[in-house]
C-alpha cells in the first residue's frame, strides 16, 4: 500500500515535465533566432537584393524603370575603364594588405611578447585605438597640412637642405592614398592578430628553444603558423575595407586616382543608379572570391 | 632494439657532437635565483647529481624545485652562482648548447603540426633533410609506441599519449640529462602509475641523467635515486629515498614526508641515553643523544607513525595519552589522530588487527607508547 502511495505520484512527476518540455520544443529555437533573423533579413538580404534587382533595370538620365535588361552589365564590363580601375583596386589591394600586415604583425607581436604586464598591453592597445576617436574624415584631412606643397613635411625638407623643391608625389597621389589607407586601417590588422598571440601558450616558445630554434625560427616555425587565424581575419578586414573604399581615394588622391568604389560612388551621383547597382554586384562578388580564397587558405573556426 | 641502443647508433646528420652520448653529472653551486630584489626563488643552493642517476626535485609548490630546473635547462638566467653539466659550465649557455632536453609540464606540443613534425621539429631546426628527419621521428614513434597515431594533431591525443609524444620529442636529440617539469600532474592517478613505471624503465635503458620536478611523496620515492626535498629556495635534505624515509634531516622534511610525528620541546636534561626535552606545556619527551643538543635550546624529533603501539608506556617519556580526533581507515591499517597538551596532530598507523581488538572512538583518551629506537633526532631548520 505504501509502496504503491508513494510511486502514483512520484511517476506523475517524472512525466509530466517531459511533454510540455516536447510541446514547446519547436518553437523556441526559432524564436531565439529570431532576432538575428530579422536584423540580416531587413539590414542585409534586402538591401542586397534590391541591389541585384535595380542593377537589371533600365534608366535615362531623369528616371529609373523596372524592367530585365543585361545592358548595365554589358556596358560596364565591356568598357575598359571598368577593367583599368578593378586592376587599380586591386593593386590598392594588395600594397595595402602587405604594408598592414607587416605593421600589423609588428605592433601586436611588440604587445603580446615584449610588454610584460597585462595591464601595460591594454593600455598600449587603448593608445593605438585613440585615432579612433575621431573621424576617418578628420583624420584624412589632418595629413594634407602635413603632406602639402608648403606643408610641413616638405617646408622641412626644403629648408634642411635634403630636397632642392617640394616633393610633388606626397599629396593628391596614389602615395597619399596609400599612406592614408594604412592609416586608416592598419589597427584593424593589429587587433585580431594581436588577439591570437595572446593566446599562444609561452611554453611553445620555450619548447622551440630548448629544440634549438632560433629567434627567426621560432618566429617562422611556431609563431607565425600560430597566428594564421588571426592573421586572415585580419585580413579580411582589410581587404574588404580597401575594395569598397571611395572617399580616401577621391580625397587623397586629388581625383588622379580611381578604385570600384568611387566608381560607383560618381555613378550613384549621376542619378545612374542601375549603372552603380551593377558595378556593386560586381564588386560584392570580387570581395566574395577573396572572402572564399582567404577562408580556403586558413580555417578561422577556432578563432570565432 | 632498445631506445638506448637506437639513441646512440642513430645520430642525426648535422650533429657535431659525433660520438655516442653519455649521461652527464650535474652539478650545482651556490646557485642563486632572485626575482626583482627581495623575491628570492632559490636560495645559494649546492647539489651534485652524479650521472644516469634519476633525481626527483620534491617540495611544496613555491619552493623554487620548478626555478632550479628552468636554471638548469637554460630557461631561467642564474642571479649567482654556477651549473655545471659534465665537464662543461652551462649557467650562461641557451638551452641547445647545453645537451640537455626538458620535458614541460603541459608538454608544449606544437598543436599546428603533425605527431611526426612535433618530434622531429629539433632535427628541422638543425636543417636535416625533410625525409631523414620525418623517418627517425618515426622511429622515435615507433619506440614509444604511439606510430599509429603519426599523422594525429596532438589535440587528438590522450594525457598518455601526448606524453610519450613529448618524451620523444624531448629524447630525439640525444640530451646527457633530461628535465621533467611535473611530467604525471596532468594524468589521472591510474595512469600516472603506469607511465610513471615506464619514465623508470626508460631511464634505466637510456641511462641517461634525469631530473623530475614533483609535489607527490609517492612519485619521488617510487622513482628516484636521489631525492631533494626543498623548501623555502632551499634543500632540506639530498639523499635515497630510503634514507630519507628513514632519517629526515629537518622538522620539514619530517612532516613533508608524511610518516612522522614531529615532537618539539627545549631540552631539560642531557644523559649518556640521550636528553629529554620538554614542551610547552610540561609534558616531556625523551630523544636519543645528538651533537646538538644543549641544555636550554629547541630540540625535535622524529617519531615514525607505523611504530607506535596503542597502550600505556613502560618508561616515562616514551609515550603519553591524547584524545582521538579522528580515525580513518587505510586498507590494512587505522590512521588514528590525536591531539593532547602540547602535541598537535599526533597521527598513528595502527595495525587494523590490533585497532580492532580494542577499538577507540572519537573523543576517547588513548595511551601511546613507543621504543627510544624509534625516535629520530632532526637537525634546527636552517630558517
Amino acid at each position: 500500500m505504501t509502496v504503491a502511495a508513494d510511486a502514483s505520484p512520484t511517476s506523475v512527476e517524472t512525466e509530466a515535465p517531459p511533454r510540455k518540455r516536447r510541446l514547446a520544443l519547436p518553437l523556441a529555437p526559432y524564436l531565439q533566432a529570431a532576432p538575428l533573423a530579422l536584423i540580416l533579413g531587413a539590414f542585409l538580404l534586402l538591401p542586397i537584393a534590391a541591389i541585384v534587382i535595380v542593377s537589371f533595370w533600365d534608366y535615362d538620365s531623369v528616371q529609373i524603370y523596372p524592367a530585365f535588361v543585361t545592358l548595365n552589365y554589358e556596358e560596364s564590363l565591356g568598357s575598359w575603364v571598368t577593367w583599368s580601375t578593378f586592376l587599380n583596386t586591386l593593386k590598392f589591394v594588395a600594397i595595402v594588405w602587405a604594408i598592414t600586415l607587416v605593421v600589423g604583425f609588428w605592433v601586436a607581436y611588440f604587445l603580446a611578447f615584449h610588454v610584460r604586464t597585462s595591464k601595460m598591453q591594454t593600455v598600449l592597445f587603448l593608445v593605438c585605438t585613440v585615432p579612433f576617436l575621431t573621424s576617418n574624415i578628420i583624420r584624412m584631412i589632418s595629413w594634407v597640412p602635413f603632406l602639402g606643397r608648403n606643408g610641413l613635411l616638405n617646408s622641412a625638407l626644403v629648408e634642411l637642405g635634403i630636397v632642392p623643391a617640394p616633393l610633388e608625389f606626397l599629396l593628391f597621389s596614389e602615395f597619399a592614398v596609400v599612406l592614408a589607407m594604412v592609416h586608416l586601417y592598419a589597427l584593424f590588422m593589429v587587433t585580431p592578430i594581436f588577439n591570437t598571440l595572446v593566446r599562444i601558450d609561452r611554453s611553445l616558445v620555450e619548447a622551440a628553444r630548448d629544440a634549438g630554434a632560433s629567434s627567426w625560427q621560432i618566429l617562422t616555425n611556431v609563431i607565425i603558423p600560430l597566428a594564421k587565424p588571426g592573421i586572415a581575419i585580419g585580413s579580411i578586414f582589410v581587404v574588404t575595407l580597401v575594395l569598397g573604399d571611395f572617399i580616401t581615394v577621391r580625397f587623397m588622391s586629388g581625383g588622379q586616382s580611381a578604385s570600384m568604389g568611387l566608381m560607383i560612388a560618381n555613378q550613384i551621383s549621376l542619378l545612374q543608379y542601375p549603372a552603380a547597382a551593377a558595378n556593386a554586384v560586381a564588386l560584392l562578388i570580387l570581395v566574395l572570391l577573396m572572402m572564399a580564397a582567404i577562408l580556403k587558405i586558413v580555417d578561422i573556426r577556432k578563432e570565432l | 632494439m632498445t631506445v638506448a641502443a637506437f639513441l646512440s647508433d642513430a645520430k642525426p646528420a648535422g650533429d657535431k657532437r659525433g660520438k655516442m652520448q653519455q649521461a652527464a653529472t650535474i652539478d650545482i653551486a651556490s646557485l642563486t635565483k632572485k626575482y626583482g630584489d627581495d623575491a628570492v626563488a632559490v636560495d645559494a643552493i649546492s647539489l651534485k647529481i652524479k650521472a644516469g642517476t634519476y633525481c626527483c626535485l620534491l617540495g611544496p609548490s613555491g619552493c623554487g624545485k620548478t626555478s632550479t630546473l628552468r636554471m638548469i635547462a637554460g630557461h631561467e638566467t642564474a642571479t649567482s652562482g654556477d651549473i655545471r653539466l659534465g665537464d662543461v659550465v652551462v649557467t650562461d649557455l641557451p638551452p641547445a648548447k647545453r645537451q640537455t632536453s626538458m620535458m614541460f609540464q603541459s608538454y608544449a606540443l606544437f598543436p599546428h603540426l603533425d605527431l611526426v613534425d612535433n618530434v622531429a621539429f629539433s632535427l628541422k631546426m638543425k636543417s636535416v633533410p625533410k625525409a631523414e628527419r620525418r623517418a627517425k621521428a618515426l622511429d622515435m614513434l615507433k619506440l614509444m609506441h604511439i606510430d599509429q597515431y603519426a599523422s594525429r594533431r596532438p589535440a587528438q591525443l590522450s594525457g598518455g599519449q601526448q606524453q610519450r609524444v613529448a618524451l620523444a620529442r624531448a629524447l630525439i636529440t640525444s640530451p646527457q640529462a633530461l628535465l621533467l617539469d611535473e611530467p604525471l600532474s596532468a594524468l589521472d592517478p591510474f595512469l600516472k602509475v603506469k607511465m610513471r613505471q615506464e619514465l623508470k624503465r626508460l631511464q634505466r635503458e637510456l641511462g641517461v641523467t634525469f631530473v623530475h620536478v614533483t609535489h607527490s611523496q609517492e612519485e619521488a620515492m617510487a622513482l628516484a635515486d636521489l631525492v631533494v626535498v626543498m623548501s623555502n629556495g632551499r634543500i632540506e635534505q639530498a639523499a635515497e629515498p630510503r634514507e630519507i624515509f628513514h632519517r629526515p634531516a629537518t622538522a620539514f622534511v619530517a612532516r613533508f614526508m608524511g610518516d612522522h610525528n614531529v615532537l618539539a620541546g627545549k631540552v631539560k636534561e642531557l644523559d649518556a641515553e640521550g636528553a629529554l626535552i620538554e614542551a610547552p606545556n610540561g609534558a616531556s619527551f625523551r630523544i636519543p643523544g645528538a651533537d646538538h643538543l644543549v641544555v636550554g635550546e629547541t630540540a625535535e624529533a622524529a617519531v615514525r607513525r607505523d611504530r607506535i603501539a596503542i597502550g600505556e608506556s613502560p618508561t616515562k617519556g616514551l609515550g603519553f595519552t591524547g584524545h582521538v580526533r579522528n580515525v580513518e581507515y587505510r586498507g590494512g591499517s587505522m590512521k588514528v589522530t590525536l591531539d593532547a597538551p602540547g602535541v598537535e596532530d599526533f597521527t598513528v598507523y595502527a595495525e587494523e588487527s590490533a585497532f580492532d581488538s580494542a577499538p577507540h572512538e572519537v573523543g576517547q583518551a588513548v595511551p601511546l607508547s613507543w621504543s627510544l629506537a624509534d625516535v629520530h633526532v632532526l637537525k634546527p631548520t636552517a630558517h
